[in-house]
């Protein structure tokens, strides 16, 4: 039994370390080490705090979106959320209502925003890419109804501050550091809880899940309105962040989102993935684009670094399946022809 | 909670509801701040020596635009000639946000000023304070930045000033005298109307009392609407003499629809346009004069701005002046605005040498 043992170990460590989570968190330190070593603007505390600040809403609509990619769904209208989040307290704002105010009731929005989402989605039984695409263009349209094209700005400068100084004695950003204590939540929920089986065992096969007593539907529900009132709370802080409400504030930043999830290994088939292999794929994307930055690489070439980094990491998972799959299958003739 | 959603979001809807009955923040409460402090506490000194070997960042609304990029170009080499070293950075679109990672960026690289066409006045705002606090000066052009985030903003025209001298051009085309009609954007555009103002009240003194202004006309600078614009203008005045569009896409549209049409020759078309849209027009003889500022001398202005409050020569405080180059010294006027000039007028004698 005991030599059995450790011969399983040696290829499940190989395997660990095949991981992309493991993979992404490696490239991150190399990163992080080569840029603390190559330039020296770069590992300063200023300089990291901004990189973090300008992470703070792409991390944290990035946790609901990895539950619901988990879970084998997705949410596109995140950023639309954001923008009609955005608008509404832009409006609000302008006529004078409070701020204490207008915060709870844009998560309310969000949460509803969400709902919708959900509902259509677990109700109807619509596939989720098709009925967000269709609520990211209406929030989104909402967000101008709302706003049109004006923006509003002059917040208070307490609820600013709260958006973009560190939190004292660190270089972390207010905002970064609500994203950590989420991202610790929602990994203890994900990998630590039965709810986080639940998720996990409807992303790997939905029928299963349902008959093994899950409550499918309901979970799903929950997932979407939790991004929905992750997404408008992400617009709170971005509309302070920038002192400026706008109804196009956060266009496109779904795919940011989703890019950081990807690059952080989760399958977008669902049912696999990590959280902490997301939170490095969000540091990794961020830490890069501020060094590329900092080297004055020109726009298209930051995306372009961006964009083959998502390839390799949707396609390495996959080739190093196809490579195991290869190698078993010769491995497991030769043991049946020796035993007969 | 898991087994409760519905009950999770009542909740939270409850809390809010709860939160909505105490009072807050709201705009009202919080005190506005006078602003400008930046310049405070610096003397100028109009004699000092430009530095040299100066860093220069220009952040543009968004790269690869055609007109940023004259802009950009010619401020690096109005650079050069002060030996100082400048560069363009800045983001692929436009988007209100988009500039503030460069911001940070060019901060954190102590660059000697930051010259930015900014895509929101406020969004770059606290970034741009905090590279003043950092000595860091902080010139806005073609699009300014909330007055108190810059030192000083490089205005290419006065908007009087353009209003007034289409009126000027229109009537010198015309010989003072007929029918003019107004192309403009669309009907809210705070640009165009602010210049159609000005053209209105150039038209009441008494060397243009022989021209009648029949109808302002917007083509919602897109193209084929200006077209039919002018079609129906034409068509409802005609015997009219000139049109006026200030915008570059509405007197492409009219040059278009004169140049094919029979009232080539009759029409003139005049207003703001830009050298490589309208030089066939030009040549064709449809359009005989059109205006724009120079997009160059605009990156070149901004490029001595920088140096001069680097240098300490200006604070960006109205009255104080500085030598620019070959366009001779510039004097700040009201919120630190400096102003370019009277806008270039284009016709068959020089529109060659401009390229953009």
């Amino acid at each position: 039994m005991a030599p059995d043992a450790s011969a399983k170990t040696a290829p499940a460590l190989r395997t660990r370390l095949i991981r992309w989570d493991v993979i992404v968190t490696a490239l991150l330190i190399v990163v992080f080490v080569g840029g603390s070593l190559g330039t020296p603007d770069f590992a300063t505390s200023d300089n990291l705090s901004f990189a973090l600040d300008d992470l703070s809403e792409i991390a944290l609509i990035a946790l609901p979106m990895t539950l619901l990619v988990v879970a084998a769904e997705v949410d596109l209208s995140v950023a639309s959320v954001l923008g009609m989040s955005s608008a509404l307290l832009g409006a609000l704002w302008d006529a004078g209502w409070a701020i204490e105010t207008i915060v709870p009731l844009l998560i309310v929005v969000g949460a509803a925003a969400g709902l919708v989402n959900g509902l259509l989605v677990t109700r109807l039984g619509l596939p989720s890419l098709a009925v967000t695409i269709g609520t990211m263009t209406l929030y989104r349209g909402l967000a101008y109804v709302l706003l049109g094209t004006k923006a509003v700005a002059e917040f208070p400068q307490n609820y600013a501050d709260l958006a973009t100084k560190t939190v004292p004695g660190t270089p972390i950003p207010y905002p970064f550091a609500l994203f950590v204590v989420l991202a610790l939540l929602t990994a203890a929920v994900l990998h630590a809880t039965g709810a986080g089986r639940a998720i996990f065992a409807i992303g790997a096969q939905e029928e299963a899940a349902f008959f093994a007593g899950i409550r499918v539907k309901r979970i799903k529900l929950l997932l979407f309105v939790i991004s929905g009132v992750v997404s408008a709370f992400a617009g709170v802080i971005y509309t302070l962040r920038y002192g400026s409400a706008r109804a196009d504030n956060g266009l496109g930043m779904e795919l940011a989102v989703i890019a950081a999830v990807l690059l952080g290994g989760v399958d977008f088939d669902g049912g696999k993935g990590t959280l902490g292999g997301v939170v490095a794929g969000v540091l990794l994307i961020g830490l890069l684009r501020n060094l590329l930055m900092l080297h004055d690489v020109a726009t298209e070439i930051q995306s372009i670094v961006t964009g083959l980094l998502l390839i390799v990491s949707v396609l390495t998972p996959r080739i190093v399946a196809a490579v195991r799959e290869a190698r078993r299958i010769p491995r497991g003739s030769l043991t049946a022809s020796s035993s007969t | 909670m898991l087994k409760r959603p519905m009950a999770a979001v009542a909740l939270v809807a409850a809390l809010a509801v709860g939160a909505a009955a105490c009072g807050g923040t709201t705009k009202n409460s919080t005190a506005k701040d006078g602003g400008n402090a930046a310049t405070s506490g610096k003397k100028a000194d109009p004699n000092a020596p430009i530095k040299q070997n100066l860093k220069l960042a220009f952040l543009p609304k968004q790269v690869n635009n055609p007109y940023e990029t004259i802009v950009d170009n010619a401020g690096i080499a109005a650079a050069k000639g002060f030996y100082a070293q400048a560069k363009e950075v800045g983001p692929s679109d436009a988007s209100a946000s988009s500039q503030i990672s460069y911001l940070n960026t060019l901060i954190q690289q102590r660059q000697d000023a930051i010259l930015i066409a900014a895509n929101d006045p406020n969004a770059v705002c606290g970034p741009l304070k905090q590279a003043m606090s950092r000595k860091i000066a902080v010139v806005s052009y073609d699009s300014d930045a909330a007055k108190e985030c810059r030192d000083v903003f490089i205005n290419q025209a006065s908007s009087e000033e353009i209003g007034r001298s289409e009126i000027k051009v229109m009537s010198d085309l015309i010989g003072g005298k007929g029918k003019i009609a107004i192309l403009s954007a669309t009907a809210n555009a705070t640009n165009q109307n602010t210049w159609i103002e000005f053209m209105k009240d150039e038209l009441k003194k008494p060397e243009y009392s022989g021209i009648q202004l029949v109808k302002v006309a917007y083509g919602d600078d897109d193209d084929q609407k200006s077209f039919q614009q002018t079609q129906g203008l034409l068509q409802a005045y005609p015997d009219l003499k000139g049109i006026i569009a200030p915008t570059t896409v509405g007197i492409a549209a009219a040059a278009r629809y004169v140049s094919s049409s029979k009232y080539k020759g009759k029409v003139e078309v005049s207003g703001l346009g830009t050298p490589n849209q309208m030089r066939k027009f030009v040549k064709d003889g449809t359009v005989h004069k059109f205006e724009l500022w120079d997009p160059g001398n605009l990156g070149y202005l901004a490029a001595y701005a920088a140096a001069a409050l680097v240098s300490g020569q200006i604070t960006g405080a109205q009255g104080e002046t500085f030598k620019a180059g070959k366009l001779g010294s510039r004097t700040i006027g009201k919120d630190g605005e400096v102003i370019l000039g009277p806008p270039t007028v284009f016709d068959k004698s020089n529109i060659d040498n401009y390229h953009f």
